[in-house]
């Protein structure tokens, strides 16, 4: 028994990873109708910033914070500067560009901070009265973080002028324009705080599985499961999705086919959502009149 | 007679290799109702969008002054140019209340904002039964109100209206040419109105255009207009 729920909650924790890589992923779709390939090397890469920021003697937060804030610049730029061009062009243009970022960035992270594998901070103490025998400090602490990032950005789509315009511009962007949104910049602006996302991502799985360059290989497949079982086209969706995933992955992988067989756990997800539920579990229907 | 609030001169618009407009010359004087009349393809939608630059345009079209061909849509709309494209172009997935505070995006005068969302309200009271439903599930003539109230929360200085009427049954299109009269009348919003149904049009308008495959065919008051019967007869079918 015990040992089941420690399964469950450490799964809760790597949930919690599957869910924002997944949210940063559904952002993009939305506004784009593009899967991002890259999402996950941008992340390892703005984690790799984090890194060399600590290395160069910054406090944690200090770091953390510079990190979104350059990985905010970084996503709005690599929109402008890479994909604008390509806007127009076919799906499969668009999936070669991304598979292009993929391995640029995984490249570059390899060559300015090698491949060796490395030891990355956690904010969280290691001893703490919210520690238990089933949660870490880390796992709690990083399931606090992306809750907060959840509820920061469901608060500013909710409620702020921008945010409502975003929503716009993803929704229905001729429409947007005729109200004076610029869509280009609401786009970069979703891609900036996509990168966001997937930068605290980085940071928070970074002290549990080391970071190297390949280090969100996996973790972007099982991001890939949680955002199509909850719903491409659903945030809360995606979050939810990188629970169940989470979750299962920890479950099967420690009772069912072993820890060698995990990441087919998210390729069976994937397969499995896409020919049985292909709006996924939360996918929105729109109802529409004529 | 003073300088037209916008003026188009050899107005050219084509979509990719087949050009819809042929250089046509129009003019919406200010505080005033400017119909275009047409069939099917004459390109009536296509003037408006061009005007939005939604199109590719060439020619002249001077906004109070300012050249808006190659301008983007973006920057056509903040010089108070506000459109009710076909379709309507509402949210669907939206609330009213959202696709109302959309309308007033590029507006920072937040007081005034909020008395204009309660003026159209007022206007229209069943889209304020309806403030939190998705704007999908409204029906047509709601679709059409709120389409209107959208553009109007701009506080535009010109307003394009893309076939108010289509599809409406004829009590919603009495109460919607009811409600753009007065706020032409009492607002002093110009407007530009694109219609196949020439007769409403025409009651509603002080001047009109007549185009005929990309080319205006005849211009004048709406009331000349209306009194010449083989006009009415050859171009207007009624």
């Amino acid at each position: 028994m015990d040992a089941l729920l420690h399964q469950i909650f450490s799964g809760l924790a790597s949930g919690c990873i599957y869910g924002s890589v997944a949210l940063g992923l559904v952002m993009i779709y939305q506004a784009t109708h593009h899967i991002n390939f890259a999402q996950g090397e941008m992340a390892t890469f703005s984690t790799f910033i984090a890194w060399s920021l600590i290395q160069a003697g910054w406090p944690y937060w200090a770091a953390f914070f510079a990190t979104v804030g350059i990985t905010f610049v970084g996503g709005v730029l690599v929109q402008r500067i890479i994909l604008r061009p390509v806007e127009k062009a076919p799906v499969l243009t668009n999936v070669i560009v991304f598979i292009g970022l993929l391995v640029i960035f995984n490249s570059v992270a390899g060559w300015l901070f090698d491949y060796t594998i490395k030891s990355f901070p956690s904010p969280f103490p290691q001893q703490s009265v919210l520690a238990t025998r089933y949660f870490s400090a880390h796992d709690l602490g990083s399931v606090g973080v992306m809750l907060t990032v959840l509820a920061a950005l469901w608060a500013f789509f909710r409620f702020t002028p921008v945010g409502l315009a975003m929503r716009a511009a993803a929704l229905n962007p001729e429409s947007a324009r005729l109200v004076g949104i610029r869509v280009g910049w609401m786009l970069a602006m979703g891609w900036g705080m996509a990168s966001a996302i997937g930068a605290v991502a980085g940071m928070m799985v970074a002290p549990v599985v080391f970071l190297d360059p390949n280090m969100m290989g996996g973790i972007l497949l099982y991001g890939f499961a949680a955002a199509l079982l909850g719903g491409i086209d659903n945030p809360g969706g995606a979050v939810i999705g990188g629970f169940i995933v989470g979750v299962l992955e920890n479950l099967l992988g420690a009772y069912v086919i072993g820890t060698e067989l995990k990441l087919t756990v998210a390729l069976v997800l994937i397969v499995g959502t896409l020919t049985l539920w292909p709006n996924g579990l939360f996918g929105k229907n729109v109802v529409t009149r004529v | 007679m003073s300088m037209p609030l916008l003026e188009a001169r050899g107005l050219k618009a084509s979509y990719g290799p087949s050009q819809v407009l042929f250089g046509i010359d129009f003019a919406v004087q200010a505080g005033q109702i400017t119909a275009i009349l047409g069939a099917n393809g004459a390109g009536k939608t296509t003037t408006l969008r061009a005007i939005c630059q939604m199109v590719r345009t060439s020619g002249s079209l001077r906004f109070d002054g300012t050249e808006l061909v190659g301008k983007a849509t973006e920057s056509v709309v903040r010089l108070g140019v506000a459109h009710v494209p076909d379709g309507r172009g509402t949210f669907s997935a939206l609330s009213v209340d959202e696709n109302l505070r959309l309308g007033a995006y590029v507006r920072r005068d937040r007081a005034e904002v909020a008395r204009d969302i309660d003026k159209a309200y007022a206007r229209f009271p069943r889209l304020a039964e309806r403030r939190h439903q998705q704007a999908g599930t409204l029906s047509g003539g709601e679709q059409q109100m709120l389409a209107i109230s959208r553009a109007l929360m701009l506080c535009p200085r010109l307003l394009l209206l893309d076939e108010p009427s289509f599809g409406l049954a004829p009590l919603i299109v009495a109460e919607i040419f009811r409600i753009m009269r007065s706020i032409n009348a009492e607002d002093g919003v110009s407007m530009l109105l694109v219609e196949q149904n020439a007769n409403l049009a025409l009651d509603l308008a002080h001047h009109a255009y007549l185009l005929e495959t990309g080319r205006v065919a005849l211009s004048g008051p709406s009331a000349v207009i209306k009194a010449d019967e083989s006009v009415r007869r050859a171009y207007l079918g009624y």
